[in-house]
């Protein structure tokens, strides 16, 4: 470069995203951002000081190389930029939607110490889309090892841990038990913030480095892990199935026809499509008066769906304040945007229901907030005599996960006190080959931390069964794979891995 | 892993249908009292299905419909012999657990035959004495008569208007039993939840530890969605990974009931739309006969 970028020197505002209006957007499945153009993109680019300490880097779960593939996007070498990004992130266009950026990346980038700071998860989407339309594929060589490698559960952890499996020569299956491959970002995300057909060219990807999915597979039931190891010839199995299991608050009136959790509702409307009953034939029965419980991503997912279904009134009901409210800023600002009613500081008492059980509404009390608990947020205290009524036809529970305990009930696993997965600091579990990663360990927890696990179980694994940690050489041109090996060896699904 | 193709079907009655699915795997895995997903094609739902038998040696599975929804309905036109599901998941839920009791009584009322059969098999095996109730309308929409008698030392056949063995509900032919054997330990019912609800009463006063298999409402089958959560005593639990089988004194039958029919209306527009369409697109092959 000519001359050193400064503070000064580069755009000072962060560049919008292109959104659909909200009250439009409110009413159908499209996404809500657009995405940035060519311009937008560059100008951003432009925003990066580059600094050589790189704070962006450390903040990013899997390590993506953040300022390269900035510097190449202003090189306008878009496709140099996807190269940097897939070395080390398999997802580009899942992870620039849905990562908190705010937390990490973009939390300790440079320019945000004095200015906003780079959008840097809009430019990972920018390359990561822009992949999707012109159909880059990197596709390692990669040396068949022998090794057969399980992974169970096709979400992000194991999604995350099959490609660099499959990278690093083995054979690898993934069970799933829905229909379709893609877990959480299938079933939970909804289309208006993670399009499923952006799920299924990434999968597609997998699918060419070789990775096969067998879904309709409950594994725990259909076989164990232990046959897995004993009788099917997996060398290593990784466990990625996810928390599942939605919690209810104990109140009275939960089981009252109109109260479900929005694991239900989001599976009902996004995988099964029940938005287009009759076309699809999940039935569904969208409220009118929608109060959703809770407020971190899966609340807003869940309030924002409500609203694209043809709610009237959708409320948020959060027992603490808005600066304690999980979710991410900018899903709280799109959805107060829509027309979400927010109820911080208001805890349910109780679901009320009519002579047909069916939801009529719900009692609350206000909360103040108290000391601060366990999780560093201060505790929310009722309000003596605030009790009060409101009306509603449906009630959402959004108020987290706890362990699946299929797996549990089905293999010698150790387990902790509350049902997840114990493993060591490796993502090793008690039985011998068998590593698990994602929320099954940890808990709910973000997309990009489930793919995090998933990387460092792959790492994890590798070294147990005696392979080196390698990187990843590109085919400069896919034609010239096949040459190299005097057959065409990306059609056989070869490629090979080089040891730095 | 299996491509869920149909291997067998036969037709009880024109709205009950039982079709065999070779899945080899799961037909080793299954044990009683575990249950499936099936969805029919792919823009249908995910229906939960007991299984009502299982044969490892053939690799097949056997599953009972009742057509009474849009999905069930469409099944049973759609689902003929050389035909495939698009989507067969299973085995669910935790198997039945058969101990060994010495004298157990194996209700199942109207479809609940079919699932109750592995459990009457399993208990046979197990070396218990084995009383079969099975309970239906009439004589002409029986089934699996002859599959009980062969694995249950005694079989009490009860139907609503007396055309196959004695008249009355299956709780007449429990007392029956009851009375002949009072040294029955333990107690299975399977059946629509009014029908498991009167076998609960039957058994109460005599403390006999009996078990129910409840089939609401799901989505996954995996514990994921918390649809078909059931009141158990003072607790809530998830049929589909805490069951299907519970303690049938501490069920809260009327809760399961009321929660079965949340989406009631939905379905039967379903139905109605789909019974217009097959009237418009002309009657489906095989539909004479299944009308």
């Amino acid at each position: 470069m000519a001359k050193k970028k400064t503070i000064r020197t580069i755009p000072q505002e962060r560049t919008p995203m292109p959104e659909q209006d909200p009250l439009e957007r409110a009413r159908n499945f499209k996404e809500v951002a657009c995405g940035y153009t060519l311009e937008n993109a560059l100008r951003e680019a432009e925003r990066c000081l580059m600094c050589p300490d790189a704070p962006c880097v450390r903040g990013c779960p899997v390590s993506i190389d953040i300022p390269a593939f900035i510097q190449k996007i202003a090189e306008k070498h878009y496709h140099g930029a996807y190269d940097v990004i897939t070395d080390t992130n398999l997802l580009p266009a899942v992870c620039g939607r849905v990562c908190p950026q705010e937390n990490q990346c973009e939390g300790v980038c440079t320019v945000g110490d004095s200015l906003e700071p780079v959008a840097i998860g809009r430019l990972e989407r920018f390359v990561g889309d822009m992949a999707i339309r012109e159909g880059w594929v990197n596709l390692p060589y990669i040396e068949k090892n022998g090794f057969k490698v399980g992974i169970v559960g096709s979400g992000p952890a194991g999604m995350a841990c099959a490609a660099d499996m499959a990278k690093a020569g083995c054979e690898v299956v993934v069970y799933e038990a829905f229909h379709e491959p893609g877990g959480v970002l299938k079933y939970g995300i909804p289309d208006f913030r993670l399009p499923n057909a952006v799920i299924d060219v990434e999968i597609d990807k997998l699918k060419q480095l070789g990775v096969r999915f067998e879904c309709n597979t409950l594994v725990g039931r259909l076989f164990t892990i232990e046959q897995m190891i004993t009788e099917m010839g997996f060398h290593s199995v990784f466990l990625g199935t996810g928390a599942g299991y939605p919690s209810f608050m104990g109140i009275p009136g939960e089981s009252l026809n109109g109260v479900l959790s929005a694991n239900e509702l989001l599976t009902r409307c996004n995988l099964m499509r029940a938005r287009d009953f009759p076309n699809f034939d999940t039935p569904m029965q969208p409220g009118k008066r929608v109060a959703v419980i809770g407020a971190g991503n899966t609340a807003m997912d869940a309030l924002r769906v409500s609203l694209r279904l043809g709610a009237e009134k959708v409320y948020c009901v959060y027992r603490r304040g808005k600066a304690e409210a999980p979710a991410r800023v900018e899903e709280i600002h799109h959805a107060g945007e829509e027309g979400v009613e927010f109820h911080w500081l208001t805890s349910p008492v109780e679901v009320l229901g009519d002579e047909q059980k069916r939801v009529r509404g719900m009692r609350c009390q206000k909360m103040e907030l108290g000391e601060p608990d366990a999780s560093g947020r201060r505790r929310p205290v009722p309000v003596p005599g605030s009790e009060f009524e409101f009306e509603c036809d449906s009630v959402v529970y959004a108020i987290g996960t706890n362990a699946n305990p299929i797996l549990g009930q089905t293999a010698k696993l150790k387990l902790n006190k509350r049902g997840y997965i114990e493993t060591d600091d490796n993502l090793a579990t008690s039985i011998a080959g068998v590593f698990a990663g994602g929320d099954i360990v940890t808990g709910a927890a973000t997309v990009i931390e489930a793919m995090g696990a998933g990387r460092r179980a792959a790492r994890a694994m590798k070294a147990w069964l005696g392979l080196r940690d390698t990187d990843v050489v590109y085919a400069p041109e896919a034609p010239h794979v096949g040459r190299r090996f005097g057959f065409a060896a990306d059609q056989h699904g070869y490629a090979r891995i080089q040891v730095k | 892993m299996s491509n869920f193709e149909i291997v067998g079907r036969e037709d009880y009655s024109d709205v009950t249908y039982q079709l065999e699915i070779r899945h080899p795997v799961m037909a080793k895995a299954a044990k009683a009292g575990q249950f499936v997903i099936v969805m029919e094609h792919e823009h249908g739902e995910r229906i939960p299905l007991t299984l009502a038998d299982f044969d490892p040696v053939q690799g097949t599975i056997t599953l009972v419909i009742q057509a009474v929804g849009k999905t069930t309905r469409e099944m049973q036109q759609n689902c003929q012999v050389g035909t495939k599901l698009f989507a067969l998941v299973g085995p669910m839920g935790i198997p039945s657990h058969i101990g060994s009791p010495k004298k157990v009584l194996c209700v199942g009322g109207g479809l609940g035959v079919a699932p109750v059969y592995p459990q009457a098999r399993a208990y046979a095996r197990n070396g218990a004495y084995v009383i079969g109730v099975v309970g239906f309308r009439n004589k002409a929409v029986m089934f699996w008569e002859e599959k009980f008698r062969a694995v249950c030392d005694e079989v009490i056949v009860c139907t609503d208007d007396g055309s196959a063995g004695i008249k009355g509900l299956v709780t007449k032919g429990m007392e029956q039993a009851l009375a002949a054997h009072p040294d029955i330990d333990e107690a299975i019912a399977i059946g629509p939840p009014i029908m498991m609800k009167a076998c609960a009463e039957v058994t109460r006063p005599h403390h006999i530890k009996t078990l129910v298999s409840l089939n609401p409402v799901m989505v996954d089958g995996t514990g994921m969605c918390g649809g078909c959560r059931v009141k158990i005593g003072d607790g809530i639990k998830f049929a589909c990974v805490d069951g299907p089988d519970f303690d049938a004194h501490t069920v809260d039958f009327d809760d399961l009931m009321a929660r079965l029919a949340r989406y009631r209306p939905t379905e039967q527009e379903a139905l109605k739309k789909w019974e217009e369409s097959c009237r418009m697109g002309g009657a489906p092959a095989g539909s004479t006969e299944l009308f």
